[in-house]
Parts: C-alpha cells; sequence; structure tokens
C-alpha cells in the first residue's frame, strides 16, 4: 500500500530544500545557470518580480510553454506560481507536473477573500506570510511550505526581515502563553487554536520557512538564514545583477555558511552592481505586494 | 562516545542529527572536512544531489571522504546521499563518491506528485518501516558484494556493502529510528575493530 500527497511527503519535499537557494528564471537558458550554480529548485516564471512591477497590467501563471521548457532543461525541482485563489491555474500546473507550487502575491490575486484549498491537491504548495496569523491560515489551508511575503521585485530587505522577525517573535510569545490565553490570541490573530497549541509545544512551524521578497545580496541572504530562515528564495536578485553566473554561486555559498562573515566578504568581492532596488517610501499602496493577501 | 557526523552542506540534516540522538549516539554537523576528524560514521544526508554535490566540490570534500570510507569507516547515504555513493548512475551524469557498488536510476519514481509513503521490510532490521520517498532514486543493481535489504514494487530501495548503507527514502522524516539504530550499530562494530 502506498500513499501520494501525504503531509508527510508534500512537508518532506520543502525539508529536503532546506539550506538552499530556489532561483526565479524565465527560460531554459537561466535554469541552467541556476542548477550549475548549486540552486535547489528553479521557479519557472515569465517575467521576474522586478519587472512585473515595471510592466504593470495584471500578472498571470507563465505561459505553459515557459514551463515545460524549464522543466526539460533541468533535473533539480521545478516550481510555478498561480495566482491567489485560483484553483484552475494550479490545477494546470498540477497536471503539467510541476514539483511546486507558490499561490503567490507577486501575481495579480484572483481571488480578493479565499486561498486555494490546498490539501485538495497532490503538488505541494509554498505561500507568503507576514506573521503568525497568516502562517497558521495558510498552513491549515494546506499550505506545505511557508516564505516570508517581503517586498517582491525592490531588492530591498527591509520587508523580509521585518516579515521573518515577526513570525519568530510570535512563536518565542506564544511559547510563554497559558492555555487561556492561547484562545484569546487566536481570536485576536485569527488563527486556528489547535495549530497554535501545536507550534507552542514544539516551539517551532510544523513546515519550513524561507526568506522571499527584496534579496539581492549575498549578505542579505546571509541576513535571512541568521535570522532563522530555512532558506532562501532569489527572484530578480540574481538575473538583473550585471554577472548572473558569479552571483547565483556567490549567493548559494553565502547561505550554506552563513555564519562565515570572512568568507561572505570574499564573496561579496568584485561581484559587479548588484539590481538597482527601491525604497520602501517610494511605494503607492497599490504597488505593495505583500498586502495582496491576508 | 560513538560520534556520528552529518554532512551539513545542504537538505535534511537537523532531521538525521535529532535521529542519531534519539538512538543514544552523539551527532555532529559536518561542514568542514577538517571535522572528519572527530566522528567515527558520517551520515549523507537527502537533498539535491547536484548541489551537494557542487558544494562538496567547492569544499574539497570529495577525496576526504572517499578516505573516510576507504579507512574502514561507515558511511549511510539517504536519497541524495545514496546518489552520492554510488559506483554508477543512470544517464549522462558524474560518478560522485563511488565507494559502492550499485547502479542508481536519479527521479526513478518520478517526479514530485508521484513522491508516495509506504510500508516496508527491512531485512534483518525492521518490519512494517514507514519509509517515505521524495522524488526518489532506486538501485538498478548492485555488485556481488552488496546485500539487498528491501525492496518496493520490484526496485532495490535499500542495501549494504560491508561498511557502506543506503537507501532512497527518508528514515529521518519519521519517528521510527531502526534504521538509524542499525547504521549506530555498525559504526560501533567498526570502531572496535578498527581499534585493534
Amino acid at each position: 500500500m502506498s500513499q501520494t500527497g501525504t503531509d508527510r511527503v508534500k512537508r518532506g519535499m520543502a525539508e529536503m530544500q532546506k539550506g538552499g537557494v530556489i532561483m526565479d528564471v524565465v527560460n531554459a537558458e537561466q535554469a541552467k545557470i541556476a542548477e550549475e550554480a548549486g540552486a535547489v529548485a528553479v521557479m519557472a516564471l515569465e517575467r521576474v518580480p522586478a519587472d512585473i512591477r515595471a510592466a504593470g497590467g495584471v500578472a498571470r501563471m507563465a505561459d505553459p510553454t515557459i514551463v515545460e521548457e524549464v522543466m526539460n532543461a533541468v533535473s533539480i525541482p521545478v516550481m510555478a506560481k498561480a495566482r491567489i485563489g485560483h484553483i484552475t491555474e494550479a490545477r494546470v500546473l498540477e497536471a503539467m507536473g510541476v514539483d511546486y507550487i507558490d499561490e503567490s502575491e507577486v501575481l495579480t490575486p484572483a481571488d480578493e477573500i479565499y486561498h486555494i484549498k490546498k490539501d485538495d491537491y497532490t503538488v505541494p504548495f509554498v505561500c507568503g506570510c507576514r506573521n503568525l496569523g497568516e502562517a497558521t491560515r495558510r498552513i491549515r489551508e494546506g499550505a506545505s511550505m511557508l516564505r516570508t511575503k517581503g517586498e517582491p521585485g525592490t531588492g530591498n530587505i527591509v520587508e523580509a526581515v521585518s516579515h521573518m522577525r515577526q513570525v519568530q517573535s510570535q512563536i518565542r510569545h506564544l511559547r510563554g502563553l497559558s492555555e487561556d490565553e492561547v484562545m484569546v490570541y487566536a481570536k485576536e490573530n485569527g488563527a486556528p487554536f489547535d495549530l497554535l497549541m501545536e507550534i507552542r509545544e514544539e516551539g517551532r512551524l510544523p513546515v519550513v520557512n524561507f526568506a522571499a521578497g527584496g534579496i539581492a545580496t549575498p549578505a542579505d541572504a546571509a541576513l535571512m538564514m541568521q535570522l532563522g530562515a530555512d532558506g532562501v528564495f532569489v527572484g530578480s536578485g540574481i538575473f538583473k545583477s550585471n554577472n548572473p553566473e558569479k552571483f547565483a554561486r556567490a549567493i548559494v555559498e553565502a547561505t550554506t555558511h552563513y555564519d562565515d562573515y570572512k568568507l561572505i566578504g570574499e564573496l561579496s568581492k568584485g561581484l559587479g552592481t548588484a539590481m538597482k532596488g527601491m525604497e520602501m517610501s517610494t511605494l503607492t499602496a497599490d504597488q505593495r505586494m505583500q498586502d495582496r493577501s491576508q | 562516545m560513538t560520534t556520528i557526523g552529518v554532512l551539513g552542506l545542504q537538505g535534511a540534516f537537523r532531521e538525521h542529527v535529532r535521529s542519531v540522538e534519539a538512538t543514544g549516539a552523539k551527532a555532529l554537523v559536518v561542514k568542514k572536512k577538517e571535522q572528519l576528524e572527530d566522528i567515527d560514521g558520517l551520515i549523507i544526508p537527502g537533498g539535491e544531489s547536484t548541489t551537494m554535490r557542487r558544494l562538496i566540490d567547492k569544499y574539497d570534500f570529495l577525496e576526504p571522504i572517499r578516505q573516510f570510507g576507504k579507512q574502514g569507516k561507515p558511511l549511510f547515504g539517504t536519497c541524495a546521499g545514496l546518489i552520492l555513493l554510488a559506483s554508477e548512475i543512470d544517464g549522462s551524469y558524474d560518478v560522485h563518491l563511488g565507494l559502492m557498488d550499485i547502479k542508481v536510476r536519479r527521479n526513478a519514481f518520478g517526479r514530485q506528485r508521484e513522491s508516495f509513503e509506504a510500508d516496508l521490510d527491512i531485512k534483518d532490521i525492521a518490519d512494517g518501516f514507514n519509509a517515505v520517498f521524495i522524488r526518489a532514486p532506486y538501485i538498478e543493481g548492485v555488485g556481488e558484494d552488496t546485500e539487498v535489504l528491501a525492496t518496493y514494487d520490484g526496485h532495490i530501495v535499500a542495501a549494504q556493502q560491508d561498511h557502506y548503507l543506503a537507501c532512497s527514502f527518508h528514515p529521518e522524516l519519521t519517528d521510527d529510528h531502526r534504521l538509524t539504530s542499525h547504521f549506530v550499530e555498525m559504526v560501533d562494530q567498526s570502531k572496535k575493530s578498527l581499534a585493534f
């Protein structure tokens, strides 16, 4: 008797990615560069977040041709993004054999209230979160992996740092609460009580939590690992830099040896220009992708 | 006390540490090759084999791990670790450590949606072992000195050759520590015989 699509199999897949870097790619050539540099997976997209931001309009699931091209080019797992609440895009990606789906605020949401009921799928999902409320709601919907939302396509790490710290600090706070206090905490944070009890007992989330949204340099990746991320997603940072090969390698190494500062210093030498980056206060409310879901 | 190293370049190494500690042995995360001197046996965990190989090369681990095995010190590879131990890999991939006389096929059961869990009998080690297969490889063939320990659907998924142990599933993802205990015993044995 064998069973596919169990929590253990779906969450386990994310466990194997720990300590690694997942890179956004838009074609087979970039996917090969990412694999060669030591990426643990690639995210197949039509445009990287910085370009989605620049292009405006409605951002949707990538053309299946691109996803297929990437799947044929590499042997590492391939992820792809579906719009929040877009059940059909997710089913299409699952049918294509994508290894992981990101129900992502980087794309324009298809549903402003409901997320996909992800535990109905055999393919695992990753979702973004800014706090323990969002994290636990996504897990209950069936997400097998989490990531910070950060602010995608900005090359600015400040939001990812804030989201990672927020989740960690809420877990620490939760550990000190009594059972009756947890009920009120659940109500205030819109978080499922039983899941909070489990996290309070274990002292950690039941799924891995990667950093994403604004990582632009090897030092950024190492910082997020230092703050307790299980691994990192790099979106625009790599292929928007001057020297993607070198950049990709340096980010992988800095993630593995995040506490070897001498090494990170060496890695950061002569990397060329990182992506330009944006200051948060220059973003208008409708440009903030992280606010697209709760 | 027996110290088991877990190669900590990438992947599920913390889970292996937890499993080793549950058997009563000491675990050490190995990130630098110098640490190989401090351990009696080494686990190569699951993760992405391509990524791990790149990091193994980058930090000059390949030859030191080979020498570690050739000194008679036990190695245990799970999933990606099994691929790294194999002497032959189906397709055009380079052989990595090449210590174990087995031929493996990568992602042999398919992509992530085909990943599964199943109960297995592992010869003389564990009956009804809950094995978790994630984009797993299997062993297509073994050499004369390699013993097949478990099969699933006609494919070899666990094997042992002297002091080398390998499986295509993830014993570290469950609370069943019988296979890890078996490896710890192998290390205890080798420690005794290497002391003479």
